[in-house]
């Protein structure tokens, strides 16, 4: 029994990181660390063991552990994960590769450059716009389960970005809005206490809108919250569609 | 001046590198075929017009070995394309909410795929019956 306690201590896995130091590398090149590990080990501690113990020039993002921060996400295996939430037990005896998110550029080692991400986080009005403003004494807004499902789903997104590391229409072209933000923005279209939905389905329409996406569905694949934003974005096709065609017969201009 | 150089990996081949892409790129490629067959039962129009012989002359064509290998690969060609076009269906369609609760991917998929099946045998009986 003693000899089992002491092989399960002594696990040893291979971790490959794609290391790019842009003073000393031209691109990117794969180097291989032994990584002593128990079950309950991530692959985020893991990358902390060999930052602690073998290499401390390691670079990568993290910081709650418990996949709600959004920080850690990275290419596991050729997949996008957290790496808070994916186990090293589950490569074993294999050897786990390890890569920045795709899609986006590469600041070093597995710190991707995320400017793009946060530029359309920021253009798409991420928050409620009161449709009608209600003082203190009016009360809060009321809202029915029907209404709050419209959106709930929506609301989980953490802004990780595996969904975009997932999407090789974004990979193609970054100018694609892309499905996280797609998501978040249809978040507040689809709330009935908004009232900016207008402003934002300027960008639906757009050429850098859902029209953009060729319903890969990878996007809802690798989202760790459920928030499907294939859904989002699809569902939106459809409004700018409709938009088109009604706009030859409303007075205001579409079905906005 | 910045010191930042940042490096973008290319996307060349990007289709290969997951299987999930491949079934895409699948799903997508069997739209060609479904133009093929189009333009198989458009030949078959257009020798109609022709008069009696020439619509003949088509069918006979249909019979042979390599028109036959081809409907097969098209059989299944359409299957696939039926099955992705369901599997599809729960991510491009707006919420339903029966109970107000969110109706699951897996019913919205087999919904689909059931009416497709059944539409399927009706038209091949209501053709059987014609013929004979």
């Amino acid at each position: 029994m003693a000899e089992n306690a002491l092989t399960q201590t002594q696990r040893e896995i291979e971790i490959e990181v794609l290391r790019y130091r842009p003073e000393q590398e031209s691109e990117p090149v794969l180097q291989s660390y032994k990584v002593p590990f128990t079950d309950d080990m991530s692959v985020l501690q893991g990358l902390q063991y060999i930052k602690d113990y073998l290499d401390g020039t390691l670079s990568f993002r993290w910081s709650c552990r418990m996949a709600i921060c959004g920080s850690c996400g990275m290419m596991i295996g050729g997949v996008p994960k957290m790496s808070c939430k994916t186990f090293l037990r589950e490569y074993y005896p294999g050897k786990i590769r390890v890569e920045a998110l795709a899609h986006f550029p590469i600041e070093r080692d597995l710190v991707t450059d995320v400017r793009d991400f946060i530029g359309k986080l920021e253009s798409i009005q991420p928050y409620i716009v009161p449709k009608e403003p209600r003082t203190l004494e009016q009360g809060e807004y009321l809202q029915t389960p029907a209404q709050l499902e419209q959106f709930l789903q929506f609301s989980g997104c953490i802004n990780c970005m595996l969904c975009y590391a997932a999407c090789p229409q974004y990979g193609l072209d970054s100018k694609f809005t892309g499905p996280g933000i797609l998501a978040l923005l249809h978040r507040y279209n689809a709330d009935s206490r908004d009232g900016a939905k207008e402003s934002r389905m300027e960008l639906v329409h757009s050429e850098e809108g859902v029209w953009g996406c060729t319903a890969v569905g990878y996007c809802s694949e690798v989202c760790p919250k459920g928030v499907d934003p294939a859904n989002a974005v699809n569902q939106n096709k459809t409004a700018s569609a409709m938009d088109f065609f009604l706009r030859f017969v409303t007075p205001k201009g579409g079905a906005k | 001046m910045s010191a930042r150089r940042t490096y973008m990996r290319p996307m060349d081949g990007w289709w290969r590198r997951d299987p999930f892409f491949v079934r895409y790129m699948a799903r997508e490629a069997t739209a060609v075929l479904v133009v093929l067959y189009a333009l198989v039962l458009l030949v078959g129009v257009v020798r109609l017009g022709q008069g009696q012989a020439a619509y003949e002359g088509w069918l006979q064509a249909l019979k042979s070995p390599a028109s036959i290998a081809l409907h097969l690969v098209l059989l299944a060609v359409f299957l696939y394309h039926t099955w992705s076009w369901f599997n599809i269906m729960p991510k491009t369609m707006p919420l339903i909410l029966p109970n107000g609760k969110r109706l699951s991917p897996a019913v919205v998929t087999g919904t689909g795929l059931a009416a497709a099946a059944v539409v399927c045998l009706a038209l091949v009986i209501a053709a059987m019956k014609v013929a004979s």
